[in-house]
C-alpha cells in the first residue's frame, strides 16, 4: 500500500508539469493581445504598452517565443514564484487567497451532497417503486435538468431577496452561513446523481447473496443495510463523489460569479478574460493536484470499503 | 456574457410572474455623520493616480484624493485644490495651491507633490496608463524611450530626461507648467485623477515609487485608507478629520468588489449594498417596480457609435454611410433594448461638453428609410454589410436589431458578427481585415470638445483605429486646441464638427446615462460624468 501512494505521488509530479505545459501552450496559442484585453475598449498608452511587454517577455513569438517564455515561466516556478498577473498582483498570494474559499464551498457542496443524496439514496432504494423513490425520481430528474446557470439566479432570487432567508450574496470573507445557499447550489447536481446512483447501487445489492444470507442468519434488517448493503454500495458513488470534489471546485465559476465569492472559479473566468495566461496556468495547475489527491484519495477508500482490493 | 444573459432569462420572467411590489421612498430620514456606506465597484486594476483609468479604481481614488478642479453643473472647472490656475498665453499656467492641504500621514501638500508624481506618471519606463495626459507638457518626449528596432527583444535605452522640463516649482505654493504649444482648455484636463499630487511618502527613492504603495494610498482627499486594500473583497476608508475643505457627510465607506453587477444588484435590493453605480441591463425592465424612485439616471459621457473602416474601398463613398445612417431607427431601439436608458445621438460630441449642439448630424441622422433606399442605391453601396462587435459586452441584441432594420429598409443584407473580446476585433482591424462596420464606444478624459474630436476623429487619434483622415478637420481642432479663448475654441470645434456630418466617418448612435441604484440606507446619492460617486455628498440615512 505504501509503496503504492508513493508510486501515485511520483506519477502525480509527471502529470503536474505535463498539464502545466498543455495549459500554457492552450493559452499562448489562443493569445491574442492581452495588453489590450486588458485595457478594455481603452486606448493603451504606449509607455504602458511598452513596459508590459518588456515585464511579460510578449513580444516572444512562436514556437521558439513558447519555449522561452515557457522555460522562463517552469524556473521560476520552481524557485517557488508563480509569477504576477498582468496587473502587478502576486500570483502566489491570488491563489492563497482564493483556494480556501472555493475549498470550503466545494466542501459544502459535497455534504450536502453526501448527507441528503446517500441517505435519500438508501431509503429509496430499500423502498423502491414506493411514493418516495418516485418523488426523487421526479425531484432529482428536475435538478439534472436544470443548469447551475439557471438554478444560481433563481436561488438567489427567491431565497436571498424575496424571503429573505440568506444573505444574497456571500462576499470575500463569508460565514457559514452566507456560503451555505451557494454550497447547496453547488452540490445539487452532485446531489441529484449521488441520489440516483445510491438507490440503483443498494436497490441492486438488496437482491444479491450475501443479503439472503444475512437475512436468514437472523440478522437485523439495520444492520443488514448499515453494515453489508451500505458498504458494498457506496464504491460507485464514492468514485463519483471522488472525481466530484475536483469538478465543484473547478466548476464553481458561475455559482462564485452569481453569488460574489471571490474564489477559484471567479479568477479563472476573470483570467480568461482578460488573457493571463500564468494566471490561469497557476489556477489550473492547483486544479490538476486537486484531481489527482481526490482521485488517490478514492483509490486507497476502495481498499477500506472492499477488502478484496488490494494494491502492490 | 452568456453566463448573465441566461441568467436574466430565468430571473426576468419570474421577476415580472411575482408582480413585485415597488419599495418607494429614498430621501427620508435622519442623515446619520457616523454612518458607513457601501458602493460597489470592480476590482480596480491599480490605485496610483497616473496608472489607474478604469471607473473603478477612480471611485476609490475619488475618495483618498482632491483635484485641482472639479467639474461644475455646466461642466466647467472650477478651483477646488487649488487657489487659481491662470495662463497669459495659454502656454505657460501658474498654478497657485490652496494652503491648508495635508496628506494622510499628515505631511503638507506642496508644489514639490504635485511635480514628483506627475513626473513619476510621465517617465515612458514607469509604464503609467495614464502617461498620455502629460504629452501636453513640454519635455514628455525626452521622457520615453525609444525601441530601438521597433517591438524587439531589444531593451530599449533609457529616456534622455527623467524629469518634465515644462514643471517649475515657483514657491511651496505655486508651480508652473509650461506646455509645448498653446491650449486654451489645460484647466478642464487638471480635473482627471491621472493630476492628484503624491506625498514624499509614496517614493522610496526619487522618482521610485514604493512597490506596496498603491495597497495602502496615501492622498490629499476627504477620506484616507481603512487598512489596505482586500483584494477581490473590498477598499475600506475614513473620514480623514484634517481636511480643510467641506467634509463629508459619513464617517465612513466600503467600496466592495463586485465581478458581476447582478450580484450586486441582488444585494442592493436586499439592503446588503448601498449604490450601485450602473444597473445591470438584465435588471432594467423591472428595476423601476423594484425600486422605484430609488432608481436614478444621469448623463455620463459615453458614446456609442459605428464606424465605417476607411480601407474598405466600398465605404469610400459618404452617400453610402449617409444612406446606412438614415435606415437606422435609433428612437425604436434605445426604446425596445436599452428600455429608455440611454439616448439617442445624432452629433458628434456628447451633450455633456460645452460646445455640443443638437442634430449636427442633420438629414444623415433622421430615420427615413425610403430616402436611404433610394440614396444607398445610388451610391453603389454593398449588398451584404457585416457589423463586427466585442461578444463580451452586452451588445448583441442592439446589433442584430440595428442589422434587421438595415435589411428592412436598404433591402440587402446584414449579419451581426461578433468577436469575443474588443482587443480580439482591434487586432483584426490592425490587420486591415474586411471586419465590415465596427462597433465603437469612447469615454471621455476631460469635458470638452476636443476630446471626442481629437481621439475618435482626427488622423492620429488614439482610438481612431477605422483610418479616417481629413487633413481640413485635422487643421481646424489644431487650431482650436490652440485658441485664445475656450469660446474661441469652442467656435473652431464647431466647424471640425461639421465637417464630420458631412463625410459621415461614424454613425453616432447613443448617448449614455449613468443608471444607478442605492439601498434604502443612504440619499443624496450623485453620479458624476466619470461613472464615479460622489463621496463628499452622499449621506447615510439612520
Amino acid at each position: 500500500m505504501f509503496r503504492y501512494i508513493v508510486r501515485r505521488l511520483l506519477q502525480m509530479v509527471l502529470a503536474f508539469f505535463g498539464t502545466t505545459l498543455i495549459v500554457y501552450a492552450l493559452m499562448f496559442a489562443g493569445q491574442g493581445d492581452p495588453i489590450q484585453a486588458l485595457a478594455g475598449e481603452r486606448p493603451v498608452s504606449a509607455a504602458q504598452r511598452a513596459y508590459l511587454t518588456e515585464k511579460f517577455h510578449l513580444d516572444q513569438h512562436g514556437v521558439g517565443g513558447f519555449f522561452y517564455r515557457y522555460a522562463d515561466y517552469v524556473t521560476n516556478l520552481l524557485r517557488g514564484d508563480l509569477g504576477e498577473s498582468l496587473t502587478g498582483r502576486k500570483i502566489g498570494d491570488i491563489l492563497a487567497q482564493a483556494w480556501p474559499v472555493t475549498a470550503k464551498l466545494a466542501l459544502i457542496g459535497l455534504l450536502v451532497a453526501i448527507i441528503i443524496g446517500v441517505t435519500c439514496g438508501v431509503v429509496a432504494g430499500i423502498r423502491r417503486g414506493g411514493v418516495f423513490d418516485n418523488a426523487t425520481l421526479v425531484l432529482t430528474l428536475l435538478v439534472l435538468g436544470v443548469p447551475t446557470i439557471v438554478l444560481a439566479p433563481l436561488a438567489q432570487y427567491l431565497l436571498g431577496v424575496k424571503l429573505s432567508l440568506f444573505p444574497p450574496t456571500a462576499g470575500a470573507d463569508p460565514s457559514l452561513y452566507a456560503l451555505l445557499l451557494p454550497g447547496i447550489v453547488l452540490g445539487c447536481l452532485s446531489l441529484a446523481t449521488a441520489l440516483r446512483l445510491t438507490r440503483t447501487s443498494v436497490a441492486e445489492n438488496l437482491r444479491s447473496d450475501y443479503v439472503r444470507t444475512a437475512k436468514a442468519k437472523g440478522l437485523p434488517t439495520r444492520r443488514v443495510v448499515g453494515v453489508h448493503v451500505l458498504r458494498n454500495s457506496l464504491i460507485p458513488v464514492i468514485t463519483f463523489l471522488g472525481v466530484e470534489l475536483g469538478n465543484l471546485m473547478g466548476g464553481a465559476i458561475i455559482t462564485e460569479g452569481v453569488f460574489n465569492i471571490p474564489g477559484v472559479g471567479f479568477n479563472l473566468f476573470r483570467a480568461i478574460r482578460t488573457e493571463d495566461g500564468p494566471l490561469v496556468v497557476g489556477l489550473v495547475s492547483v486544479l490538476v493536484v486537486v484531481y489527482l489527491v481526490s482521485n488517490l484519495v478514492v483509490d486507497v477508500l476502495y481498499a477500506v470499503l472492499d477488502p478484496r482490493i488490494r494494491y502492490e | 456574457m452568456q453566463v448573465r444573459r441566461l441568467a436574466a432569462w430565468t430571473a426576468l420572467p419570474l421577476a415580472a410572474a411575482l408582480g413585485l411590489a415597488a419599495c418607494g421612498g429614498g430621501d427620508s430620514g435622519e442623515s446619520n455623520a457616523n454612518g458607513v456606506v457601501s458602493v460597489q465597484i470592480g476590482e480596480p486594476q491599480h490605485l496610483i493616480p497616473t496608472n489607474s483609468n478604469e471607473s473603478s479604481g477612480n471611485q476609490v481614488l475619488s475618495a483618498l484624493f482632491t483635484p485641482l478642479v472639479k467639474f461644475d453643473a455646466q461642466n466647467k472647472p472650477y478651483e477646488v485644490a487649488a487657489e487659481s490656475i491662470t495662463s497669459t498665453d495659454n502656454k505657460v499656467w501658474t498654478i497657485k495651491l490652496k494652503d491648508g492641504f495635508t496628506f494622510h500621514n499628515g505631511e503638507k501638500v506642496t508644489a514639490d507633490s504635485y511635480i514628483n508624481a506627475w513626473n513619476y506618471g510621465a517617465y515612458g519606463p514607469n509604464g503609467q496608463g495614464n502617461s498620455y495626459f502629460f504629452e501636453k507638457i513640454a519635455g514628455y518626449d525626452d521622457m520615453q524611450a525609444e525601441d530601438p528596432d521597433g517591438d524587439g527583444p531589444q531593451r530599449a535605452p533609457e529616456p534622455k530626461a527623467k524629469t518634465l522640463s515644462g514643471l517649475k516649482k515657483v514657491d511651496d505654493l505655486t508651480f508652473t507648467v509650461t506646455l509645448s504649444k498653446p491650449y486654451s482648455e489645460f484647466k478642464a484636463v487638471l480635473g482627471y485623477n491621472a493630476f492628484y499630487p503624491l506625498p514624499q511618502a509614496a517614493f522610496s527613492a526619487p522618482g521610485v515609487l514604493k512597490e506596496d504603495f498603491e495597497q495602502a494610498p496615501i492622498g490629499n482627499g476627504p477620506f484616507k485608507m481603512k487598512g489596505t486594500w482586500q483584494h477581490d473583497a473590498k477598499i475600506e476608508v475614513e473620514r480623514y478629520d484634517a481636511y480643510p475643505l467641506d467634509k463629508p457627510k459619513i464617517s465612513g465607506a466600503e467600496f466592495r468588489i463586485y465581478q458581476q453587477l447582478t450580484a450586486a444588484y441582488a444585494d442592493v435590493l436586499s439592503d446588503n449594498l448601498d449604490v450601485i453605480v450602473t444597473v445591470p441591463t438584465e435588471n432594467l425592465s423591472t428595476a423601476e417596480s423594484d425600486l422605484g424612485d430609488r432608481l436614478q439616471k444621469s448623463p455620463n459621457s459615453s458614446f456609442q457609435f459605428i464606424a465605417f473602416p476607411t480601407y474598405q474601398k466600398e465605404f469610400s463613398n459618404p452617400d453610402v454611410r449617409k444612406a446606412v445612417s438614415m435606415a437606422i431607427d435609433r428612437d425604436e431601439i434605445v426604446k425596445s433594448i436599452f428600455k429608455d436608458s440611454q439616448v439617442s445621438a445624432r452629433s458628434f460630441v456628447s451633450p455633456v461638453v460645452a460646445g455640443y449642439r443638437d442634430n449636427t448630424c442633420g438629414e444623415a441622422c433622421e430615420f427615413d428609410p425610403a430616402k436611404a433606399k433610394a440614396l444607398y442605391q445610388a451610391a453603389g453601396g454593398p449588398a451584404q454589410l457585416k457589423i463586427t462587435y466585442n461578444g463580451d459586452g452586452g451588445h448583441k441584441d442592439w446589433v442584430d436589431a440595428t442589422c434587421n432594420q438595415i435589411k428592412a429598409n436598404l433591402g440587402i443584407d446584414c449579419v451581426g458578427v461578433a468577436e469575443p473580446k474588443f482587443s480580439d476585433l482591434l487586432t483584426k482591424i490592425k490587420a486591415k481585415e474586411p471586419v465590415g462596420l465596427i462597433r465603437m464606444g469612447w469615454l471621455m478624459d476631460y469635458p470638452s470638445m476636443e476630446n471626442y474630436l481629437g481621439p475618435i476623429y482626427s488622423t492620429n487619434g488614439s482610438s481612431n483605429y477605422y483610418g479616417y483622415s481629413n487633413p481640413e478637420f485635422d487643421q481646424l481642432v489644431a487650431d482650436g486646441a490652440a485658441a485664445a479663448t475656450p469660446e474661441e475654441a469652442i467656435k473652431k470645434y464647431q466647424q471640425a464638427e461639421e465637417i464630420l456630418a458631412k463625410d459621415m466617418p461614424v454613425i453616432p448612435l447613443r448617448f449614455g446615462q449613468n443608471v444607478f441604484a442605492h439601498s434604502t440606507k443612504v440619499k443624496n446619492v450623485e453620479v458624476d460624468l466619470f461613472q464615479v460617486v460622489d463621496m463628499t455628498k452622499i449621506e447615510a440615512v439612520s
